[in-house]
């Protein structure tokens, strides 16, 4: 290599550094500044004994983490895994289909069907739970429309349970849910469901042999993006679970602002991001499997 | 067989629109509703609208989510479009666009309370300032987001261009790459400021006695006493937001465009 040719490659690499410093650097700064470092004195706080009025004293214990082991609290984060896997399942359920009708509509139509579907989305989501609040109240809407085709003739309980909770967990989330799907079925394309329509597979064989399994990231990472910020809700519980239904996200949400015990909620909060990752290396195994699926590896 | 089947995802599509867009249909009817009661049809009116207006809790409330929205929006367009460039090329990497993406996909309790530790330990007080700081961790990213798939359309050549003409760096990313992708700049500001205003659970943890937002406002009239001039109230932001986002997303694809992700490109 020449002496002329290794300046300037040395100066190019100068340049992108040089451009790198000053568009990522910013940026990723107040990542590490407000988000990396936040949740790392979070992890901090968790390991020290609870101040008078929040914070936190720095003598270091377990103690938090084995409180967290009570009956009442694994009790709680059972019960909050469970309303986000039936949400995550129910959500599924709605948006395939519907992914599905858009990726085939004619492409005058997807982009207002998509839209569409985002916008509930990108609006308040504490007035889109108290929306329901008021269709599901025992004299609201819905009660009231059953009662005029004479199908029920008491009011029928539906707000202030666990029923409530997970209605409004799919529907806070479901666009979140459609989108991923979409996205997958669209780059899948045609051809493969019609090449297995050449080779006679049924539509119910195509969509459960070839579509379903193709589509599988788009399918995990719309359940992530339904089952994370469910499991650590607490705005849907409370409105719509009544106190009676209670979350983890609620626990946190009392230990860090009226039981100031800010360790414990800490603790808490360890739990829910533990999970996270762990769905997060669930979407991370299915994605490589995927990826040899289509590079003609053997899965 | 294939008509039969088009036809039930047609029906399942038409349910679904049902289910999504109720709820925000029975609010805006009731805000007009005259009844003291919430779910009696007491006849057309717009009353509820008119206490809103002296409601003077209320009015600060919005006048706080104003100038924090305001100052989160401003911070979080430029962290956020230059960290879009840079992602777009310098750093090709699946693994660090995850990696940045994790403030929007962890819990907002999470965040939120890390946040609020974060604060105690460094002796902040908290306020407005704080607000604006936790959002900007969050929307910095969502505008980074929309804004990269406006780069996607870019043609790189006319920088090119810019640069054989003699533009440095600087002149031409202020004369030729940021006029081209202004359209998802502004659509990046945009949802900033939308989801900004409407963000509670953040807002609620990091806020001080006089801080208090819009949204912690609505969730102690909702919490303590439901009245109907949180339906007002509810109707006029749905219907504010609903047209904002509309503008963005019409601003993130370039005329003639097809579909390809609609605001959301995690």
């Amino acid at each position: 290599m020449s002496v002329a040719a290794a300046r300037t490659r040395r100066a190019r690499g100068r340049r992108v550094w040089g451009q790198r410093f000053v568009l990522l650097g910013p940026g990723m700064t107040y990542w590490l500044v407000f988000f990396l470092v936040p949740v790392g004195v979070l992890i901090a706080y968790s390991f020290f004994r609870r101040g008078p009025y929040g914070g936190v004293i720095y003598e270091p214990t377990l103690k938090n983490y084995a409180r967290a082991l009570d009956p009442l609290y694994i009790g709680v984060l059972w019960t909050s895994v469970r309303i986000a896997t039936v949400a995550t399942a129910v959500a599924l359920l709605l948006a395939y289909p519907a992914a599905l009708f858009i990726a085939r509509a004619t492409s005058r139509w997807r982009v207002p069907l998509l839209v569409l579907v985002i916008l509930p989305f990108w609006t308040s989501f504490l007035i889109r739970t108290y929306a329901w609040m008021l269709l599901l109240n025992p004299a609201g809407l819905i009660n009231k429309l059953l009662q005029a085709v004479g199908l029920i003739d008491e009011p029928l309980p539906l707000l202030y349970n666990e029923f409530a909770v997970t209605l409004g967990l799919v529907y806070a989330y479901l666009p979140l849910m459609v989108l991923p799907i979409y996205a997958s079925l669209e780059r899948l394309g045609p051809q493969a469901g019609e090449a297995s329509a050449d080779l006679y597979a049924s539509p119910a064989q195509t969509l459960r042999k070839v579509t379903i399994p193709l589509t599988l990231p788009g399918i995990v990472a719309g359940c992530i993006f339904v089952f994370v910020p469910s499991l650590g809700n607490f705005i849907v519980p409370d409105l719509l679970g009544g106190g009676r239904t209670v979350m983890i996200g609620n626990v946190i949400q009392q230990q860090f602002l009226q039981a100031r015990d800010w360790p414990f909620g800490a603790v808490l909060a360890m739990s829910v991001i533990v999970l996270m990752f762990v769905v997060l290396a669930v979407q991370a195994q299915v994605l490589r499997r995927t990826q040899e699926v289509e590079d003609g590896r053997p899965a | 067989m294939a008509a039969r089947r088009s036809r039930y995802l047609r029906v399942h599509m038409g349910l679904l629109f049902a289910f999504l867009y109720l709820p925000i249909a029975v609010l805006i009817v009731l805000s007009f509703n005259d009844s003291e009661l919430a779910t009696v049809w007491g006849g057309f009116s717009t009353r509820w609208y008119r206490e809103l207006v002296g409601n003077e809790e209320l009015i600060a409330a919005i006048r706080n989510s104003l100038i924090v929205a305001g100052f989160v929006t401003a911070i979080s367009t430029v962290l956020g479009t230059l960290l879009a460039i840079g992602l777009q090329r310098t750093v090709r990497s699946r693994v660090l666009d995850s990696v940045l993406f994790l403030p929007a996909v962890i819990p907002d309790i999470v965040l939120a309370i890390g946040l609020l530790s974060f604060f105690n330990l460094l002796r902040f007080t908290l306020g407005l300032h704080t607000i604006v700081i936790a959002h900007v961790v969050f929307d910095m990213i969502f505008v980074a987001a929309i804004v990269r798939t406006r780069l996607g359309y870019f043609d790189r050549r006319i920088e090119e261009a810019a640069a054989d003409l003699g533009a440095n760096p600087v002149k031409t990313f202020l004369l030729v790459t940021l006029p081209a992708i202004l359209p998802g700049v502004i659509a990046g500001a945009l949802v900033a400021f939308t989801l900004s205003i409407d963000e509670f659970v953040i807002a609620f943890f990091n806020s001080g006695p006089t801080s208090v937002t819009f949204p912690i406002r609505v969730y102690a009239m909702i919490r303590f006493g439901v009245t109907p001039v949180i339906n007002a109230v509810a109707a006029i932001v749905m219907t504010l937001s609903l047209l904002t986002i509309l503008i963005a997303l019409r601003l993130t694809r370039p005329k003639g465009e097809g579909a390809t992700s609609v605001g959301v490109t995690a």
